[in-house]
C-alpha cells in the first residue's frame, strides 16, 4: 500500500515505489531532481540508528535524506 | 568558458588539472557562493575558465543554482559539462537542462576508469550522436585525456556546436513562450524562445528587466507566471519526470553492463565504515586523531612562527632606536601583529589537508550521515559537525569549512555559533586562572574538571543559540537535506594540496590587510599618549613612594604599568570600568579585556605589563599568578577571587575577542553585518555569563 516516505516502516535491504507525489513547492522540487520521480524503484540500504536519516539506492547511486523532511513522497512496497 | 556539473562528478579534479595553481578565489556580489576562476593556455591563446559550483539542477532555488544561472546567462562562449559515467543518468538531467538553453556545449566524461574496472562500458560516439555535442572521456588525475580535452575544447571554441535533443518544458509553456516570442518579433525584438520560457518558469528575471519599455508584453510574461501552476495542468514536476525518462533511456542505449558489480569494494568498505557499532569508534578514533594532529602538528610549526616573529622584532629593534615611535610602532605592533595572525596558519593549512582527504575518500559525506541526527537535533545538519569540530582548534578554518553547508541559512547558523567552540587561543586565559586560583586551592582533580568545563560551555551555549537563531533572524524555509554518498576513492593528492594552499592563500590575503592594521589600531591606543616628561613623572613616583612600598617591583615595569594605566586604552577602560562592576571586575581586567580585542591570548602578556611584571609574562608564569592571587583593590578586598576568576574564564570562553575571526566571518558572509552581529551576540552573553558568577559569588560566596 502506498504511504508517505515518513511513516512507512523500513528497514535495510527492502525495495520501494515512488508512487506519488502530493506537493509541488521547491521542497519536493529538490528530491524529483535528484531522480525520485513517480515510478522510481530504490532500494533502503542503511537506515541511521533512530530511524533518521535513510540511505537509499536508486538510478545507480546512493542518497542520504531525512525521511521528516520527505512526507510528501508517497512510497509503495515492492516485492 | 564556463565548467559545470553535479557535486561529486570529478568537475574539481578536472579545473585543478586544467588550470593548476593560476586560479583565483573571490565572492559574487551579494551572495555567499565563492567565485573560483583560472586559465588555460591554448596555443597562444589564454582562456579564461570558470569553476561553476556544483549542482543537480539549474532551478534557481539556492544560492549555488542563481549564480551558475548567471554564469550561464553572461553567455560564455563555451560551456563544458562534466559528466561522471558511472553517475550517468543522473547527470543527463543537468546536461538537458543545459542542453535546451541554446548554449554552445560540450561534455567532459570523467571517472570512465571505473567503469572500466567494472567491466562495463560507455559507447562515447552514440552518446555524442544522442546528445548532438562532443563528448570527450577524461581522467583528470592520471592526466589521461586532459591533452584530448584541451585539443576538443579548442575546436569548439572556434566551431561551437548546441545540442540537438528536444526540450522537456511542458508544451503550454513552450506554447505561451513561442506567441510572446512572435509579439516581439513584431516589435523588432528578436529574443531566444528558450529565454521567454525561463521568464515564464520563473527561472530567470533577466528578460523582464530588458522589457521595461514594454510593460504589456512585460505584464503578459508575468501573468503567464503567475498562473504557471495551472497552466502545467497540477503536476509542477512533469518536465524531471520526462527528463529523467529520457536519461535513462539514453543511459540504456550507451552504457552497456559488465556483469561485475560497479562498487563491490566500496560497498565492503561502507559495511565496517558506517556499522552500527564498529562505525562509530572509527568515526571517534578518525576524529581524535584529525583533532590530537591539528595540535601536535601545528604546534611546532606555531612555536617556530612566533620564535621567528620575536627574533625580527629583536633584530629590527636595534635599527629603529633612534625614534623610539616608530621602533614600538614597528616591532610592537606591526611585526607582533603579523606574528599573531601567522600563527594560524599552520592550524588552517593542517585542517584543511584533512578535509580535503575526508572528502576526497568520500568518508566525509558517511561521517554527515553519521552525525546527522545528534545535530539535527541542535537544529542543524550532519555537514556542520567538521566546521564545529575544527572550531576546537580555531574558530578560523571553522567557518572556512563552513562552505560544505549547501543550505545558506543552515551555512549562516553553523558560522555564527562556531567562535563559541571552545578554540586553542582560549587556552592560556583558562590555565592562568585555574593555575592561580582553582588548583591551589581545590586540587588538580578540580582544576581538570574546570578546564572540562571551560570547554564544555561553548557548546552547551551554542544550543540554544541555534535555537533561538532558526526561530529569529534565521527563519525561513531550509531545503531538506539530501546528501550524494559518492563510492571509497584515493583521494587525489594534487586536489589535497591545492585545497591547503588556496585556503591558506585566503587567509593571508586577509590577515594581510584588514587584521594588521587592526593590530597597529590597538598598539596606538596602548602607546599614545606618552612623553618624556611624563616617564619623568612615573620615575619619580616610583622613587618618591612605591619602591619603599613594594620592593618587588622593577622601575621599568613600573613605568610600563604606569603608561598602559595613562594610554587612551587604560583611559578608556577605566572609564568603563563601572559598566563591569556587575561582573566584579576593576579597571585593570577591563583594560586587559580591551587590550586583547583583536586577539583573545594578548590577555595574558597584557595582564603581565598592568601588574607591573612586563610584557614577557606566559600562562606559566608563577610571578603572574601570585600577582593576580594578592592584587587587592583601593578598599583592600581581594581584586580576584575563586569567582571572579572563574568569571574571567566565563568572559573568555565566550566573548568574540578575536579579529581574525570576524574578519574570515566577514568574506565567508560577504557582508559586514554578519560579523558584528556575532560580536555583539557573543560579547553579551560574555558579560552576562561573568556577571552572572558575579551573582553567584554575592548570593554564595
Amino acid at each position: 500500500m502506498a504511504a508517505p516516505l515518513s511513516t512507512t516502516p523500513l528497514h535495510a535491504g527492502m525495495k520501494a515505489r515512488v508512487s506519488r507525489i502530493t506537493q509541488s513547492g521547491s521542497h519536493s522540487r529538490r528530491l524529483v531532481e535528484m531522480g525520485l520521480v513517480v515510478g522510481t524503484e530504490f532500494e533502503v540500504l542503511k537506515v541511521a540508528p533512530l530511524g533518521d536519516p535513510i540511505e537509499i539506492g536508486l538510478r545507480g547511486y546512493r542518497l542520504c535524506l531525512r525521511r521528516k523532511e520527505a512526507e510528501f513522497l508517497e512510497v509503495e512496497a515492492v516485492g | 568558458m564556463a565548467l559545470v556539473g553535479n557535486p561529486n562528478s570529478g568537475k574539481t579534479t578536472l579545473f585543478n588539472a586544467l588550470t593548476g595553481a593560476s586560479q583565483k578565489v573571490g565572492n559574487y556580489p551579494g551572495v555567499t557562493v565563492e567565485r573560483i576562476s583560472g586559465e588555460i593556455k591554448i596555443g597562444s591563446r589564454r582562456v579564461e575558465v570558470i569553476d561553476v559550483p556544483g549542482l543537480y539542477s539549474l532551478q534557481a532555488i539556492s544560492d549555488d543554482e542563481r549564480v551558475a544561472l548567471g554564469v550561464l546567462e553572461s553567455s560564455p562562449d563555451l560551456v563544458v559539462c562534466v559528466v561522471d559515467a558511472p553517475n550517468l543518468e543522473r547527470n543527463l538531467f543537468l546536461l538537458s537542462q543545459l542542453a535546451e538553453r541554446g548554449i554552445p556545449l560540450m561534455v567532459a566524461m570523467t571517472m570512465t576508469d571505473f567503469l572500466e574496472k567494472a567491466g562495463d562500458r560507455i559507447d562515447l560516439s552514440r552518446l555524442s550522436n544522442l546528445l548532438g555535442v562532443e563528448v570527450t572521456a577524461v581522467v583528470a588525475h592520471k592526466s589521461r585525456g586532459v591533452r584530448d580535452l584541451v585539443d576538443a575544447i579548442d575546436r569548439n571554441l572556434s566551431q561551437p556546436r548546441r545540442s540537438t535533443i528536444p526540450s522537456f518544458r511542458p508544451d503550454a509553456i513552450t506554447l505561451r513562450a513561442s506567441s510572446i516570442r512572435e509579439r516581439l518579433l513584431r516589435i523588432g525584438l528578436d529574443v531566444r524562445q528558450t529565454e521567454i520560457a525561463d521568464a515564464i518558469s520563473g527561472s530567470s528575471n533577466e528578460l523582464l528587466a530588458r522589457l521595461d519599455a514594454y510593460p504589456e508584453i512585460a505584464a503578459e510574461i508575468v501573468a503567464a507566471r503567475e498562473n504557471r501552476d495551472a497552466v502545467v495542468s497540477g503536476d509542477a514536476h512533469a518536465d524531471a519526470a520526462e527528463r529523467y525518462a529520457w536519461a535513462s533511456m539514453v543511459a540504456r542505449a550507451c552504457l552497456s553492463a559488465g556483469g561485475r558489480g560497479v562498487r563491490s569494494v566500496s560497498d565492503r568498505v561502507d559495511q565496517i565504515l558506517t556499522h552500527r557499532v564498529f562505525g562509530f569508534a572509527i568515526f571517534v578514533g578518525i576524529m581524535y586523531l584529525v583533532f590530537q594532529s591539528i595540535y601536535t602538528l601545528a604546534e611546532p610549526a606555531m612555536d617556530g612562527i612566533q620564535f621567528c616573529s620575536q627574533k625580527l622584532g629583536d633584530w629590527v629593534a636595534p635599527m629603529l632606536s633612534r625614534w623610539p615611535v616608530v621602533q614600538s610602532a614597528v616591532v610592537d605592533g606591526l611585526i607582533a601583529g603579523i606574528g599573531s595572525v601567522m600563527v594560524f596558519l599552520p592550524q588552517i593549512v593542517i585542517l584543511f589537508f584533512f578535509i580535503a582527504v575526508l572528502e576526497g575518500s568520500g568518508y566525509l559525506a558517511r561521517a554527515a550521515f553519521m552525525m546527522d541526527r545528534l545535530l539535527g537535533w541542535c537544529g542543524l545538519n550532519g555537514r556542520a559537525f567538521i566546521p564545529l569540530l575544527s572550531s576546537f582548534a580555531c574558530a578560523i578554518p571553522g567557518i572556512m569549512a563552513a562552505r560544505v553547508i549547501p543550505d545558506s541559512r543552515s551555512r549562516l547558523a553553523t558560522i555564527l555559533v562556531a567562535p563559541l567552540m571552545s578554540c586553542s587561543a582560549r587556552l592560556p586565559v583558562y590555565l592562568l586562572m585555574i593555575g592561580a586560583f582553582i588548583e591551589p586551592r581545590f586540587g588538580p582533580a578540580w582544576a581538570g574538571f574546570a578546564l572540562f568545563a571551560m570547554h564544555f560551555l561553548g557548546l552547551l551555549i551554542a544550543i540554544p543559540v541555534v535555537w533561538i537563531l532558526n526561530r529569529g533572524v534565521l527563519k525561513g524555509k531550509r531545503l531538506p537535506f539530501l546528501l550524494e554518498l559518492p563510492p571509497y576513492q584515493w583521494p587525489k593528492w594534487r586536489d589535497v594540496f591545492l585545497a591547503m594552499y588556496l585556503r591558506g592563500k585566503v587567509f593571508v590575503t586577509i590577515a594581510g590587510t584588514t587584521i594588521v592594521a587592526m593590530s597597529i589600531i590597538i598598539w596606538a591606543l596602548l602607546y599614545f599618549p606618552r612623553s618624556d616628561a611624563r616617564v619623568q613623572q612615573y620615575r619619580s613616583e616610583f622613587r618618591g613612594a612605591v619602591a619603599s612600598a613594594r620592593p618587588d617591583l622593577s622601575e621599568e615595569s613600573y613605568v610600563e604599568m604606569r603608561q598602559i594605566e595613562d594610554s587612551y586604552l587604560g583611559r578608556f577602560g577605566k572609564t568603563i570600568e563601572p559598566a563591569f562592576r556587575p561582573a566584579g571586575f576593576d579597571w585593570r581586567i577591563s583594560t586587559a579585556i580591551l587590550a586583547a580585542f583583536p586577539a583573545r591570548e594578548v590577555v595574558v602578556p597584557s595582564l603581565g605589563i598592568i601588574f607591573s611584571l612586563g610584557k614577557n609574562q606566559d600562562e606559566a608564569s608563577m610571578d603572574l599568578r601570585k600577582a593576580l592571587m594578592t592584587a587587592k583593590r583601593p578598599d583592600g578586598s581581594p581584586l580576584l577571587t575563586t569567582y571572579t576568576a572563574v568569571g574571567v574564564m566565563v568572559f573568555f570562553a565566550l566573548c568574540a575577542q578575536c579579529f581574525s575571526t570576524l574578519a574570515i566571518a566577514k568574506r565567508e558572509t560577504n557582508s559586514v553585518w554578519w560579523p558584528l552581529f556575532m560580536f555583539g551576540y557573543m560579547s553579551t552573553l560574555a558579560y552576562l555569563g561573568a556577571c552572572f558568577v558575579h551573582l553567584l559569588e554575592r548570593m554564595f560566596g
